[in-house]
């Protein structure tokens, strides 16, 4: 078999946020067809990770290359998918919409979007299987529904790369299990980056796992144990452990 | 009701006040649209208001206010922005700031006009039955400017509304893309404080806005319902202010205020009824 690709390469990097330093030195490569878990408790810096791998933020030092080159080379390579909470749930916007703002970078600047886009975002929505929701308002779906409808907008732009931050925060355990499975199938052509504060699922679908407590606590290849958790979290242990053997 | 059809028939200057009242409407409903869902009713409020500034500094040095309140809306606009992108922890302070400033130097400015005293008030509250002819021909023009740039933007504004960063990380100049809104918000704060006036500005480009949002599912949908219900009161605002001889600027604003009240009442019962069959 051929060495794989590194996706994302980062080295020594450290950031803070008004001079309370939020990661250190964090050194971290995830390869071709990865599908990485970052785990940490909540204000732990993996949103932050996220977003310096995006370019959102640059950190104070060290190095961040993704498919080789700048974070911002690199976006229209990688496919994100935030919180939903975030989003205004009383904006008139149908899904189709939604998901065609994953095509901006990719339609024409000025006027409509073309007809290309249309049907890239269409067969995004089957993948994510929420095409028949295409004519709804954003805001009236479900949380587990919204989810599928932000995968399909990061699809729709054909990425290498999907990043997802606390995929399913605020939703409940079948439909949890639902997104991961499709994630799984994405798995099989895409390399995958996925943030949650949550244990629980993550363990089985995952190859690797990184644990981030401002720095890069462990970054085990193998599946993740007991006392790999109770040494990367210095914090609530317990709760933890007790949402793990679910 | 007759008379003022009689009225409308025969003098010009109620067919001005009904033709401005309708082209205004139509850049009302649809920046109003992106007002309401932007949620950016007090940087809107904050370009009104400075636009004083500009029409006391034009009518003192001898031009036509409506030039200066262009000019004046569209500084207003750019620096408000810049200052609500950078320093938008205390944007609410510095717009207010603004606000008054830019008001307080209209003022000075008329005070200080040689001759006649302009009537502050027609400003401040509009009159729509004394503006001239020429200004029909000014806000068709606006209205063209605004709803060309529109269609030209308008998958770019609604990326930039609902999700900023995520328009960002499809290479969307946000910022300009930002910057270019609030100008045609601007320009239709011009529009508008020939209908209302300054103070009334904001109500009536967020309310019908907002009455419509109840009935929609798009931007798009919005805009259009929006136009419509801004072109219903100033019609009628227009229609009911004739007779009893009220200010027609007030009695625009009342009359959208109690639609979007009594909208605001239909959806929440509408709402219960629909729960209360679950």
């Amino acid at each position: 078999m051929s060495q794989k690709k590194a996706v994302v390469e980062i080295a020594q990097v450290d950031f803070a946020y008004d001079g309370n330093l939020v990661l250190e030195n964090i050194t971290l490569t995830v390869e071709e067809r990865d599908f990485l878990g970052v785990v940490g408790p909540n204000g732990s810096g993996k949103t932050t990770l996220l977003e310096i791998i995006l370019g959102l933020i640059h950190p104070l030092s060290g190095k961040v290359r993704v498919f080789g080159r700048t974070p911002k080379w690199s976006r229209h390579l990688i496919g994100y998918i935030p919180q939903h909470a975030d989003l205004d749930a009383s904006f008139p916007i149908s899904v189709m919409d939604v998901v065609l703002i994953g095509r901006l970078g990719k339609a024409p600047m000025l006027g409509r979007y073309r007809k290309s886009d249309r049907q890239a975002a269409e067969e995004a929505m089957r993948a994510a299987e929420i095409y028949d929701l295409r004519n709804r308002r954003f805001g009236a779906l479900s949380g587990g529904q919204k989810q599928r409808v932000l995968m399909a907008r990061a699809l729709v732009g054909q990425p290498e790369l999907l990043l997802l931050d606390e995929p399913t925060a605020s939703i409940d355990g079948r439909v949890e299990q639902d997104i991961y499975e499709l994630l799984k199938k994405l798995n099989e052509t895409v390399t995958i980056v996925l943030v949650s504060h949550d244990l629980g699922f993550i363990s089985t679908y995952v190859n690797r796992v990184a644990c981030v407590n401002r720095r890069l606590v462990c970054n085990p290849t193998e599946h993740i144990t007991g006392d790999v958790i109770e040494a990367c979290y210095s914090g609530p242990v317990h709760m933890l452990k007790h949402k793990c053997e679910l | 009701m007759f008379e003022f059809l009689h009225v409308l028939r025969n003098q010009t200057f109620m067919q001005n006040a009904v033709i401005i009242g309708l082209l205004a409407s139509v850049a009302c409903g649809v920046m109003g649209t992106y007002v309401v869902v932007r949620r950016i009713v007090f940087i809107s409020g904050g370009i009104a208001h400075t636009v004083l500034g500009g029409m006391g500094i034009a009518y003192y040095c001898g031009y036509n206010p409506i030039h200066g309140a262009v000019v004046s809306a569209l500084i207003a606009a750019l620096v408000i922005g810049f200052v609500s992108l950078r320093y938008h922890q205390h944007e609410d302070t510095i717009i207010g700031a603004l606000w008054a400033v830019g008001m307080a130097v209209g003022i000075l400015f008329m005070y200080k006009t040689p001759g006649y005293n302009v009537d502050l008030m027609s400003y401040l509250f509009g009159n729509i039955l004394m503006v001239e002819k020429n200004s029909v021909w000014l806000l068709g023009c606006l209205d063209a400017l605004i709803i060309l740039l529109v269609l030209l933007f308008y998958k770019r504004f609604l990326g930039v509304c609902f999700d900023e960063e995520y328009s960002e990380l499809q290479g969307v100049g946000v910022v300009s893309t930002y910057l270019l809104l609030l100008c045609l918000i601007a320009l239709t704060v011009v529009m508008l404080i020939q209908v209302v006036g300054i103070v009334l500005v904001i109500a009536l480009l967020t309310l019908p806005a907002a009455t419509a949002r109840y009935y929609v599912h798009s931007l798009g949908q919005m805009m259009i319902l929006a136009s419509i219900l801004s072109a219903l009161f100033t019609t009628s605002g227009l229609v009911v202010s004739y007779d009893p001889n009220l200010p027609a600027g007030a009695t625009i604003i009342v009359i959208a205020g109690l639609a979007y009240l009594l909208a605001t009442v239909l959806k929440g019962l509408t709402m219960r009824f629909h729960s209360g069959r679950d």
